[in-house]
C-alpha cells in the first residue's frame, strides 16, 4: 500500500511513508507556502488582525504563471482577450476574494506539515527504510486533497504541461532530462491524489 | 475557519453594492446578505441570470473533478461525471446558474478546490 491511500473506517484514510517520500512532500509542501506566501501586493505585514480582516487583496492576477493558474480570473473566458468590463470585474473579485484564498490554500499546505512532523519513524530492524503510517481524519483528508492539487497545479505549470501530449511526452523523458526528477514527484502526487480521492468517496 | 469543511465555509466578501461604484462593501465572511440586497446591477439585464463555468485543464484528475463536484453542489456521482465529461471533452461546462453573487461564490469555492472557473451573463 506504499504511495497509496487505503479509507479507514469512520471516514479518514491512510498511507504508508517512508522516510524519502515524508522528506519529499514535506519539502514540496513548504515550498508550496513559500510560493503562496503572504500576498506580494499585501503591503507591510499589518500588526492589527482587525485591520488584516479588512485589507483589499490586489487586482491584478499574479504575474508568476504557477500563482496566476492558482489565483485565476473570474471573470473572461481563458485564451482570449478579456474585455473591459470583464477586467473590471476580475479585478474587483480579485480585490474582495484573493486573500482568503490565500489563507485558505496556506493552511492546506500547513495541515500537511504538521501532519508529516508529527509522525514517528519505525527504524526498521530489517536494515531497511523506516517507514510511518500516515493517518488523516476526514478533515485533515480534505486539506490534503487541496495541497496535493495545489501542488500539482504549481508542478503542473512549471512543466509547462498544456495539453495532453504535452504530458504524453514528459512522462517518456530520458533518466538524464534535468525535468526528470519533477515529473517523478507530479506523478507520485498524482498517484496520492488519485487514491485519497477514491478513498473519500469509498 | 476550524469548523466543518473549509471548502465549505459561507463567503460573504462579495458585497452587494459594489458596483455603483462609490460603495465598497467589506463585509465580514459570517453576514448572511438578505435577499433585498441582491437587487440586480444596472448594468446587467435582471432576467439573464448568470451560469458558471469550469474549464479543461490538464492537471486536474477526471476522479478529482467528480467528487469536487458531488462535494461541493451536492451532484449525484451520475450528473457530476457527466459535468466532469463535458468539462473534459467540450473544453468546459456550465455547472451552476443563478444570481451573479450565487455564481461569484460558486466560481470562488471553485477556485478553493483548485479548478478553474469563470462566471458569465448567459446571454
Amino acid at each position: 500500500m506504499a504511495g497509496h491511500f487505503e479509507p479507514l473506517p469512520g471516514g479518514g484514510a491512510a498511507v504508508v511513508l517512508d522516510e524519502v517520500e515524508v522528506s519529499i512532500l514535506r519539502s514540496l509542501a513548504v515550498q508550496l507556502l513559500e510560493l503562496i506566501g503572504p500576498g506580494a501586493d499585501q503591503g507591510p505585514e499589518e500588526a492589527d488582525p482587525l485591520a488584516r480582516l479588512f485589507a483589499e487583496g490586489p487586482s491584478e492576477p499574479p504575474a508568476d504563471p504557477a500563482l496566476a493558474r492558482l489565483f485565476p480570473d473570474a471573470y473572461g473566458a481563458p485564451g482570449s482577450e478579456q474585455d473591459a468590463q470583464a477586467r473590471a470585474y476580475a479585478a474587483e473579485f480579485r480585490r474582495y476574494t484573493e486573500n482568503d484564498l490565500r489563507a485558505r490554500k496556506r493552511d492546506d499546505a500547513l495541515a500537511v506539515v504538521h501532519a508529516l512532523d508529527s509522525l514517528t519513524l519505525d527504524g526498521g530492524d530489517d536494515g531497511g527504510d523506516s517507514d510511518a503510517v500516515l493517518r488523516l481524519s476526514a478533515d485533515e483528508c480534505r486539506q490534503w486533497l487541496g495541497a496535493l492539487n495545489d501542488l500539482r497545479l504549481a508542478i503542473g505549470t512549471r512543466l509547462e504541461i498544456g495539453d495532453e501530449d504535452d504530458s504524453d511526452e514528459l512522462f517518456r523523458l530520458p533518466d538524464e532530462d534535468p525535468r526528470k526528477p519533477m515529473v517523478m514527484a507530479y506523478l507520485w502526487l498524482g498517484g496520492l491524489q488519485e487514491t485519497l480521492v477514491e478513498s473519500l468517496m469509498a | 475557519m476550524d469548523e466543518g469543511d473549509p471548502l465549505l465555509r459561507p463567503v460573504g466578501l462579495v458585497g452587494g453594492e459594489r458596483n455603483d461604484g462609490a460603495v465598497v462593501s467589506v463585509a465580514p465572511v459570517e453576514i448572511e446578505r438578505p435577499e433585498s440586497s441582491e437587487a440586480p446591477y444596472a448594468v446587467a439585464e435582471p432576467d439573464v441570470p448568470w451560469v458558471t463555468l469550469v474549464h479543461n485543464d490538464p492537471v486536474n484528475l477526471m476522479s478529482y473533478v467528480t467528487y469536487v463536484f458531488q462535494a461541493y453542489f451536492g451532484y449525484s456521482k451520475d450528473k457530476a461525471h457527466r459535468l466532469m465529461l463535458d468539462v473534459h471533452h467540450k473544453g468546459r461546462a456550465t455547472v451552476s446558474s443563478g444570481s451573479r453573487e450565487e455564481m461569484e461564490r460558486d466560481v470562488q469555492a471553485m477556485h478553493g478546490y483548485g479548478l478553474w472557473a469563470t462566471l458569465s451573463q448567459d446571454r
